[in-house]
């Protein structure tokens, strides 16, 4: 982490600035040396050559969907989220035929969890287990490529360095893309066979709208492994690190809030003043966890009846309309989840800024 | 496109260096890696950097490809500046990193057609130059094999065909010998100088001296981030001045004669029997007198049937210039 590679990053950005692509010219080793004036366009990728993240990326993406982790992780994630279902669709069916009036019957399979059940629902698991996805394929990102002696290599071809991280990333990105549509669909199919409805438009739009929010904070776990493999050397250190901020975030985070809260705003009496203080304080304590954020987003991304997320208005809105439970159309509820998808993304993008930054600094030489 | 080609295109300008480096220095903190390192390789020709481990070599190389940039001094790379355009000049420049490695889970043509790739060049073309390549280096019959089950010569020719896949006007390569057996070495240096035959500019970066020696044109001796001696091999050992030295001498008895014959010749300071080897006689002399000695041996009629340097030139600059590391070899006065 030297002044100069600091500099040398900011050259990065700059020669990025100069745009690569509207410049056409020969190949480069097909031409004579040319006059300094004319060097800095050569920067530019020839016309028609695919940019160089785009190569690593297909590179990568091919790498990840024929890895071991990718067969293993689906299978299992494939398997929990099939069973959840299958919970929820018994369920449902017994309490259907009493559920007038409910519409998006079919998305209740995904987080309908009825009283006293044993099973966790298919999205408690996805936000407790999808972060294992984001490791899996960003643990080993970078300090693999070191240990195997392929980065000095690699970074000598005419590519830019952050090309190198870029290209990871997305590949990464769209193997958990697949994953998360295989898994809908496998589930999807399950419902449709259980319940014997079939979704509608809206309810296939909320779905499509949810696999986006899954790969954002999926993204998010990513970035951090990635950020883990080039702060890290080696991949079994990045991988613990990246498994023990996972489980501090997903499943310790509860229990550190729960005693939190606690102490903030104590539950003496138990009126419902202290009651509702305490689960404010709760849930704003636990908005700093990703997996809270997406297990919000996802409620009311999925469920039209939920009006709001915010506990206070919630109280307010039950004493007021309770007698009128209102649905919600997809847009009402993506301006619900709004200020979450925007902290997704804002998180997810700020950890992959970090694990680039950290890249760009980092010298090339073991 | 690819076939007809030569491997390595000429370019114009061939009187333009290929590296030139001016007052290169890169500095960690207080340390100097690299100290006002002024250097030029010609186009054609094979520059051994030679230096010992840590001299600064691997640093010099990744400021010559963009990938450091320097704490001061300016390099240009067949005219380009690396800092500002390094993009340009890795189009350029092929490299073999010290201890190169390859996507194991990958055959080797597989892993070469990616370095194809990601230098824009199209299937096409590449394949037909691939095989090309892997038939030069003798992988052909293993390149449909994942790289895991190569042997680290094996990998080491492949990072060479690796190099050529770009047709670099530069290659350099660093360490290109080193962990690799001495039939392997012997391959490598024949490739090495395939290459600069075709017409590329070679930079070649290694502790190992007597190895490189035969592949390069022009050495440059480089120690502790300075370089302390360059030239052509010959004119280097030349101008290190005259040093004692010692011959091996082997005639044919009476010993008192071949003694005597040989403590004539002008500059030869004693004669003594080889501790190591009774049949010898070693000389020592204040200046290289091997011409001598024979023409006098013949004349006293011990036509010698063995007369040879103890340590060549080669030894002689390592212990001038690399044992300054070590204080219990001082160089001599």
């Amino acid at each position: 982490m030297t002044a100069e590679s600091i500099s040398l990053s900011q050259a990065g950005a700059a020669a990025r600035g100069r745009k690569r692509k509207n410049i056409r010219h020969e190949p480069a080793y097909q031409s004579a040396p040319s006059s300094k004036a004319e060097s800095a366009p050569k920067a530019a990728r020839p016309a028609g050559v695919p940019a160089g993240w785009r190569v690593i990326a297909a590179k990568e993406l091919a790498d990840n969907l024929s890895s071991i982790r990718f067969v293993v992780l689906t299978i299992i994630l494939t398997l929990v989220a099939a069973g959840a279902v299958f919970a929820s669709a018994g369920q449902l069916k017994s309490v259907a035929p009493n559920a007038t009036g409910v519409n998006s019957l079919f998305l209740y399979l995904f987080f309908y969890q009825p009283q006293g059940a044993v099973v966790p629902t298919f999205v408690t698991f996805i936000a407790l287990l999808a972060p294992l996805l984001g490791i899996a394929f960003g643990f080993d990102g970078v300090n693999g490529e070191r240990s195997a002696g392929t980065l000095p290599r690699l970074v000598s071809q005419p590519i830019y360095r952050d090309d190198v991280i870029n290209g990871k990333f997305v590949a990464g990105l769209a193997t958990i893309s697949v994953i998360f549509v295989a898994i809908v669909a496998v589930v999807g199919a399950i419902g449709v066979l259980q319940l014997g409805i079939l979704p509608n438009l809206d309810e296939v739009l909320r779905l499509v709208v949810w696999v986006v929010l899954a790969v954002i904070y999926v993204g998010l776990w990513l970035a951090f492994a990635l950020l883990c493999s080039v702060l890290f050397r080696g991949a079994a250190t990045s991988a613990i690190v990246a498994l023990a901020a996972w489980l501090v975030l997903t499943l310790f985070s509860g229990l550190l809030v729960g005693l939190v809260a606690g102490v903030v705003s104590p539950v003496g009496d138990g009126t419902a003043d202290e009651v509702i203080a305490n689960a404010v304080t709760k849930r704003n304590l636990s908005l700093i966890t990703p997996s809270r954020l997406f297990t919000e987003a996802t409620q009311a991304t999925l469920d039209p009846s939920i009006q709001t997320l915010d506990i206070n208005a919630a109280v307010a809105v039950n004493n007021e309309a309770q007698a009128l439970p209102s649905i919600l159309s997809l847009e009402q509820s993506l301006l619900v989840v709004w200020p979450q998808f925007v902290g997704l993304i804002a998180l997810t993008s700020g950890a992959f800024a970090v694990a680039y930054v950290s890249f760009m600094r980092q010298e090339v030489r073991a | 496109m690819a076939v007809a080609e030569p491997l390595v295109p000429r370019t114009a300008g061939q009187s333009l260096p290929a590296i030139k480096t001016r007052a290169l220095t890169k500095k960690y903190g207080d340390f100097t890696a690299v100290n006002k390192l002024d250097l030029q390789v010609k186009q054609g020709e094979v520059f051994g950097l030679l230096g010992p481990n840590g001299a600064g070599k691997t640093t010099t190389i990744l400021m010559l490809l963009g990938l450091s940039e320097p704490t001061s001094g300016t390099a240009r790379v067949l005219d380009m500046d690396p800092a500002r355009d390094p993009i340009a000049v890795k189009r350029r420049v092929g490299y073999l990193p010290d201890a190169v490695g390859f996507y194991g889970a990958m055959t080797g043509r597989q892993n070469l057609r990616y370095t194809a790739r990601l230098n824009g060049i199209n299937r096409k073309a590449a394949d037909a130059h691939i095989d090309e390549l892997l038939e030069r280096v003798g992988l052909t019959n293993a390149s449909n094999q994942r790289v895991d089950t190569y042997s680290r010569g094996m990998k080491q020719r492949l990072g060479l065909a690796d190099v050529m896949v770009k047709r670099p006007s530069i290659i350099i390569l660093d360490e290109p010998t080193t962990a690799i057996d001495p039939a392997g070495v012997e391959e490598v240096l024949a490739l090495i100088r395939e290459l600069a035959n075709d017409g590329a500019a070679v930079l070649l970066a290694s502790h190992l001296l007597h190895q490189v020696q035969q592949v390069c044109d022009e050495v440059g001796i480089f120690v502790s981030g300075k370089l302390v001696a360059s030239g052509a091999m010959d004119k280097l050992s030349s101008s290190l001045g005259t040093g004692p030295i010692e011959i091996e001498v082997a005639a044919p008895p009476p010993a008192d004669g071949v003694k005597a014959a040989a403590l004539k010749v002008n500059g030869v300071t004693s004669v003594e029997k080889d501790p190591r080897d009774s049949r010898m006689w070693l000389v020592k002399a204040k200046r290289d007198v091997r011409a001598d000695l024979a023409r006098a041996l013949v004349e006293a009629g011990h036509p010698p049937y063995h007369l040879r340097r103890v340590g060549d030139e080669l030894d002689e600059i390592y212990r001038r210039y690399f044992a300054n590391y070590s204080p219990e070899e001082a160089t001599p006065a």
